[in-house]
């Protein structure tokens, strides 16, 4: 699974219809950005793709889901307990082998915290904590990556350098983003949403960056 | 200040109290209560450390029944935990845990005799109940999301290994440690049944009126817990789990034929064992309610009532000796040794020493309940007021404590206090060993004149009477939107 073709989205809080009913199709290669205001709906169009797709992604949420009193590594070596057998992931829980250290090391060395990789993930800053869940995501490794805001505590080099990372290793993703410059040049389709509906379906090279503020 | 439920339902326990004063029987009965209190202080100040070796063996196996006590308790809670959200088994924990220590140890003692096994399953029987609640109550505190984000077909056990013992951690771990303190305590009063604990040596100490010995044991005993910080280290844990078994001692050896006659004819009502049948059953229930049961439950309940409101009054005067919105560090270094003395005392202990002096009653038994939760309560609701900052123009003295603390901590007061009611009631029950005429009066006769199959019935009616207790107690607490915690 690569792609994915989604019909009858819909989620509601307390009776009140916030996303759909929409049809989201996703190719292989399609890197969507999925841009509009807040409240427009984008991180519950994320939750519903994940459960939708059965898991199959690798997915950064906003609140990034991480076991605060776990170190880096294993919070990051979490993206693939489904590998493993028990036995294997309770002896690593106490001692790591080799080869996953190296892995999530690397991983690690490319988001630039390298030095992290024994810190309780509670006492590091945001932004190392986003990066963290980035890196889960990374070595997770699913065809599809889901990240909900996944640079928004990131100061700008940093941004633009786990943007880069993520095009290069996710052939096809959708990224909820605020910051509608980073959409246009990291991703190659734009989706907006509006009133939880799609109001804008278009791939970024024939976009202007004014056709996408009409949304907000 | 009626219009306050809170204050509505304090007025009205107290008004139960009240009347309840009026049927108990309060009396110093001794002839020179204050006499033998003067001599009782005189031995605390005097201790004699090198009476005997019992001293130092009781401790070493007060340390070791804690120990294995707690470990089983513990494992077996943890795996109870795991499918607490079962009825039946929250049922079972339920009732095992309605049941007291002391009443455990009875019951065994009939047919494991003085054997260890008695002392350990005593404490682990009960603890297990009291673990599978809390431990499941903290491990479903745990952040759900990073168990969602994890690959599916995740194995179950490597989900739980990662999301959720790590996130639960301290708290199980804090937790534990609380209830190896309760497990010495425990482990401590099982002497007075007859196990080689401090209770025992506290027993004989104080019957032939050695007070001197008595006061050597209270202090090391309170040495032992204050200094728990120092002992228990996480590296020196397993050490301590491992050791323990072999200093349990050696007791004398089951004899299997006794476990058998215990399960198969002591415990069947004797109606039943004599050929009555069902008709001579209904004479006989109806005999034991009317001439034990009830009395026994009439004056639990008294006591209960009257050692709560007891316990919330000496709360509100004890909090404010710790508490630093009054006073100097001199008065609060010795409110704390006060608090910590109270609350480190097992309740059956000073309403032993109690009733010693001042002759059997009521009494002895709700200054001993009030003492040592109102110990344990004070030291708690104290602690919280050093985290309330008042402002810098706030009254003074009494205008302080009445306008600016009470009002503050009231809540959570009435939640620590009503989450000790049944607690009290368990402790109120056990009392009647003692000789007051509680249920655990009426069961300890039933056991020395060997009718276990009554025995047994009050010891279950004991357990419901608990049961229904802490319903209420959550009950009231649920009504007024009272937060509770499960370290208490």
């Amino acid at each position: 699974m690569a792609g994915f073709d989604l019909s009858g989205l819909t989620a509601s809080f307390g009776g009140e219809r916030v996303i759909g009913p929409l049809t989201l199709k996703v190719k292989e290669g399609d890197q969507v950005a999925l841009v509009g205001k807040s409240g427009a709906g984008k991180s519950t169009l994320i939750r519903l793709i994940h459960q939708r797709v059965d898991g199959q992604s690798s997915l950064v949420p906003q609140d990034l889901g991480l076991v605060n009193a776990l170190p880096v590594f294993h919070n990051v070596f979490m993206g693939q307990l489904d590998k493993h057998s028990t036995w294997y992931n309770t002896v690593t829980l106490v001692r790591p082998f080799k080869q996953d250290r190296k892995q999530v090391l690397e991983l690690l060395d490319a988001l630039r915290m390298s030095e992290k990789l024994w810190i309780p993930t509670a006492s590091l800053s945001g932004g190392q904590r986003q990066r963290v869940a980035i890196a889960r995501a990374l070595y997770r490794n699913a065809p599809v990556l889901l990240a909900d805001e996944p640079i928004s505590a990131l100061d700008g080099p940093m941004a633009h350098h786990v943007m880069q990372l993520l095009r290069d290793r996710f052939k096809t993703s959708v990224i909820a983003l605020h910051d509608v410059e980073m959409a246009m040049k990291y991703c190659n389709r734009i989706v907006g949403i509006q009133n939880g509906q799609v109001a804008l379906d278009e791939p970024t090279d024939q976009l202007a960056a004014a056709d996408i503020m009409s949304l907000y | 200040m009626l219009s306050y439920p809170t204050v509505r339902t304090s007025l009205i326990f107290l008004a139960i109290a009240l009347v309840g004063l009026l049927f108990a029987d309060i009396a110093i009965t001794a002839n020179n209560p204050w006499r033998d209190l003067g001599n009782f202080f005189l031995g605390v100040l005097t201790p004699n450390f090198f009476s005997s070796e019992g001293l130092l063996t009781a401790l070493l196996r007060t340390v070791a029944f804690a120990f294995v006590g707690v470990t089983v308790g513990g494992i077996c809670g943890f795996l109870l935990a795991l499918v607490y959200r079962f009825l039946p088994v929250r049922i079972f924990c339920a009732f095992i845990r309605a049941i007291h220590e002391l009443f455990w140890a009875l019951i065994f003692l009939q047919f494991f005799g003085f054997h260890p096994l008695t002392g350990v399953l005593a404490i682990a029987i009960p603890y297990s109940g009291i673990f599978a609640k809390v431990y499941s109550e903290i491990l479903e505190e745990a952040d759900p999301e990073p168990g969602r984000l994890l690959p599916p077909g995740t194995g179950t056990i490597t989900a739980f290994l990662y999301t959720k013992i790590p996130d639960c951690w301290i708290q199980l771990r804090t937790y534990t440690a609380y209830r190896l303190e309760c497990g010495l305590r425990s482990s401590a009063i099982l002497g007075f049944v007859g196990l080689p604990t401090l209770g025992f040596y506290l027993e004989t100490s104080f019957s032939q009126g050695m007070y001197s010995d008595a006061g050597a044991m209270l202090i090391l005993f309170y040495v032992l817990i204050a200094t728990i910080p120092l002992w228990v280290k996480p590296k020196l844990l397993p050490v301590y789990i491992l050791g323990a078994p072999f200093f349990l001692g050696d007791g004398f050896p089951i004899v299997w034929g006794n476990v058998e006659r215990f399960f198969t004819q002591d415990i069947v009502p004797s109606p039943l064992r004599d050929g009555e049948g069902l008709a001579g059953l209904i004479p006989w229930l109806n005999e034991l309610m009317v001439e034990q049961a009830l009395p026994g439950i009439w004056n639990t309940v008294i006591l209960t009532q009257i050692a709560l409101v007891a316990t919330g009054i000496l709360t509100l005067l004890a909090f404010p000796l710790i508490s630093n919105h009054f006073g100097g560090p001199i008065r609060r270094t010795s409110g704390h040794v006060f608090l910590v003395i109270a609350r480190s005392t097992p309740e059956y202990i000073l309403a032993y020493i109690l009733l010693q002096l001042w002759g059997p009653s009521m009494l002895p038994a709700v200054v001993a309940l009030a003492l040592h939760n109102g110990g344990i309560i004070g030291h708690l609701i104290g602690r919280q007021t050093n985290t309330i900052r008042l402002r810098s123009d706030a009254p003074q003295g009494f205008n302080r404590y009445s306008w600016e603390l009470v009002p503050r901590v009231y809540r959570s007061f009435l939640a620590f206090l009503f989450y000790r009611w049944e607690i009290i009631m368990r402790e109120t029950a056990i009392l009647g060993i003692l000789g007051i005429y509680t249920l655990g009066f009426y069961v300890d006769s039933a056991i020395q004149s060997i009718r276990f199959d009554q025995a047994m019935v009050l010891i279950l009616i004991t357990a419901m009477l608990n049961i229904g207790v802490d319903i209420l107690g959550r009950y009231i607490r649920r009504k007024l939107a009272l937060q509770t915690m499960p370290t208490c």
